[in-house]
């Protein structure tokens, strides 16, 4: 809800407030100075009014904090202008040998420029979610490299982010706050990564720099090995077992099917996932890891308006947050969750004032297929231990209660590790604006994003609803 | 010297705040780090302890070496060109006896027969003549 305060200059974003406790503070506020002037014509009675007013005025600050979690010692005031979603735009995932990395971030960020109908020279941000740049096409800096074939104005901040496979929504959340904060009105937001530009096992050793090179590296470790031992965990815990992992495949797969943008254009079978004998890091296979993939998706966000008409409908930021968590597999103390997506998800759902059943649509980051059921728990959308089965049982299908990765997901629309987070916002939004085709779910209003980099040490989660 | 250039596997550096571990490891002694103020053990070595004392004030005991396997995972690719013809191989998580967990590698078994929960004790791999690798093996009842 927005509340218009100084001479209705600026429209002041008071998250999971409402307009009453505010206006009360408002009240109670002025009360509280005129309390000085009280003092002196009625000193007797100002004692016990003033601890009561006093002792009221601070109940009204607490409600104007954001609502965080009991415990926690330091509460943050988020006050913010509202953003949305005006534009989106991507490349077709997959193995592009002819395209260079330049090539694939323009042709998004031009996309999403033309999807929202504005110029380069409406840009007042760009912000760039890459992960690997310097390893796979060797060149840093690629934030101007990017902004400034696009034709972005000399005065436009151009910043690169990496935060592993959660740099894209990291991205896309410094773009949001750059608005909020009032230091910009539009912004260009892309993610990118050229993975196919080495062999297998070197991408793998390029990935592995986002675990703890020293301690866990040495021994042979690879990204696989971090979530086989996850699921090797999940499954002596909870009794997740190969079959739950392969409905994962099997319905990202199918999704995948009816995205045209997707890297896999296969469906597969269940009995075909459960006897094929590729291991990579047992107990996952082939059919279990995410593809590698080149790919750029873009998106472009704004102030929210209440007068300016955009080419299309705006999809809504109505919350978000991010968290971390240890940063090495051995310092955690349980590895059937994700530390970080719960505290993310719990940001997110508070400022959004909804609960995890109020989502229609998610995209989530199934990197491995064990990590999407541990992301369905961990977001609530289904109890502990519980995310295999639901798999199973047809939970997160399109037609399910909890639709989860339409768009085929990292495992079958691929993952260019620094684009991820950004794409999972250009789904929602296709997802929310009713533009999706054949894998549009039905009346989707609420949507959320869920992006987790490295061994789960960063987690972005951003929920959208239809503006 | 060609032991040396055969060992293409990464190595770990040695700094002032890691170099007791990998000194002892070489002497085929296990140690762990310890804050002297909490009397807590801690993993990896590092210039501060973990927690909130962030103490400087840390010192190196003698540890058991044993512990049980958490979790784990059969390598059937390695991530570089030096593990060629070593799949499959466990890495695993390691809880101590000490409390800390490790990332190591569990040898001297056949990966079929690891699982969780199952006794290790540490042994030394002499990788270089100037490195020494602790990994696990199961514990002969």
């Amino acid at each position: 809800m927005a509340w218009q305060y100084r001479d209705g200059v600026d429209l002041i974003q008071l998250e999971n407030s409402s307009v009453l406790p505010m206006l009360r503070g408002v009240f109670l506020k002025s009360l509280y100075h005129n309390c000085f002037l009280y003092l002196l014509t009625e000193t007797t009675n100002f004692f016990c009014s003033t601890l009561s007013i006093l002792s009221s005025y601070t109940n009204v600050e607490d409600q104007f904090q954001f609502r965080l979690a009991p415990g926690r010692k330091k509460e943050v005031k988020k006050v913010m202008k509202k953003v949305s979603v005006i534009g989106i735009g991507k490349t077709r995932y997959g193995v592009f040998k002819e395209k260079s990395l330049l090539d694939l971030a323009v042709e998004a960020g031009k996309k999403a420029m033309e999807d929202a109908g504005i110029a380069p020279e409406d840009i007042d941000a760009f912000y760039l979610g890459n992960f690997a740049g310097s390893d796979f096409v060797n060149q840093n800096h690629l934030a101007p490299y990017i902004g400034s074939p696009l034709g972005l104005r000399p005065d436009v901040p151009c910043t690169h982010i990496e935060n592993a496979c959660a740099s894209g929504g990291s991205s896309v959340r410094e773009g949001i706050l750059a608005i909020g904060s009032g230091n910009a009105n539009k912004v260009l937001v892309i993610g990118v990564e050229k993975m196919n530009t080495v062999p297998t096992p070197k991408v793998t050793e390029f990935l592995a720099k986002a675990g703890d090179w020293e301690n866990e590296v040495k021994v042979g470790y690879t990204f696989p090995s971090t979530f086989a031992m996850m699921a090797r965990r999940h499954m002596h815990q909870y009794g997740t077992t190969r079959e739950h992992l392969a409905a994962v495949t099997v319905k990202n797969h199918e999704n995948g099917l009816k995205n045209p943008y997707a890297h896999m254009q296969k469906s597969v079978t269940m009995e075909k996932v459960l006897e094929d004998k590729r291991v990579v890091a047992d107990p996952l296979r082939l059919y279990d890891c995410s593809l590698i993939t080149d790919g750029a998706s873009a998106v472009i966000l704004s102030e929210k308006s209440f007068s300016e008409t955009f080419s299309r409908k705006p999809v809504d930021v109505i919350g978000f947050g991010q968290a971390n968590d240890s940063f090495a597999l051995y310092q955690k103390q349980d590895l059937t969750r994700f530390d970080a997506t719960v505290e993310a998800a719990k940001s997110a759902f508070i400022m959004a004032d909804i609960k995890p059943d109020d989502v229609d649509v998610s995209e989530v980051h199934d990197c491995f297929t064990i990590a999407e059921i541990i992301a369905i728990e961990d977001l609530g959308f289904v109890p502990k231990g519980e995310g295999g089965p639901a798999t199973l049982d047809g939970v997160t299908s399109l037609d399910g209660r909890f639709p989860v990765n339409p768009s085929g997901g990292l495992k079958a629309k691929g993952h260019p590790v620094g684009a991820t987070g950004v794409d999972q916002i250009v789904e929602i939004t296709l997802q929310l604006r009713g533009e999706a085709g054949k894998r549009q779910v039905n009346d989707a209003e609420i949507g959320l994003t869920h992006n987790i980099g490295g061994s789960g040490a960063t987690c972005v989660v951003h929920i959208l609803a239809r503006g | 010297m060609s032991e040396e250039k055969e060992y293409a596997k990464p190595l770990p550096e040695f700094r002032p705040e890691t170099k007791p571990y990998w000194e002892a490891c070489k002497r085929h002694e296990f140690v762990l780090p310890r804050s002297k103020v909490t009397n807590e053990f801690f993993f990896y070595p590092r210039a501060l302890s973990p927690g909130e004392d962030m103490s400087e004030d840390i010192e190196w005991a003698k540890a058991s070496g044993k512990g049980k396997v958490w979790t784990f995972a059969i390598h059937h690719m390695g991530p570089t060109k030096a593990y060629k013809g070593e799949p499959p191989y466990v890495v695993a998580l390691v809880e101590m006896e000490e409390g800390v967990k490790m990332m190591t590698n569990i040898v001297e078994c056949d990966p079929k027969d690891v699982y969780i929960g199952m006794d290790v004790e540490v042994l030394f791999d002499d990788v270089t003549p100037d490195v020494t690798l602790p990994k696990f093996k199961p514990v002969k009842k």
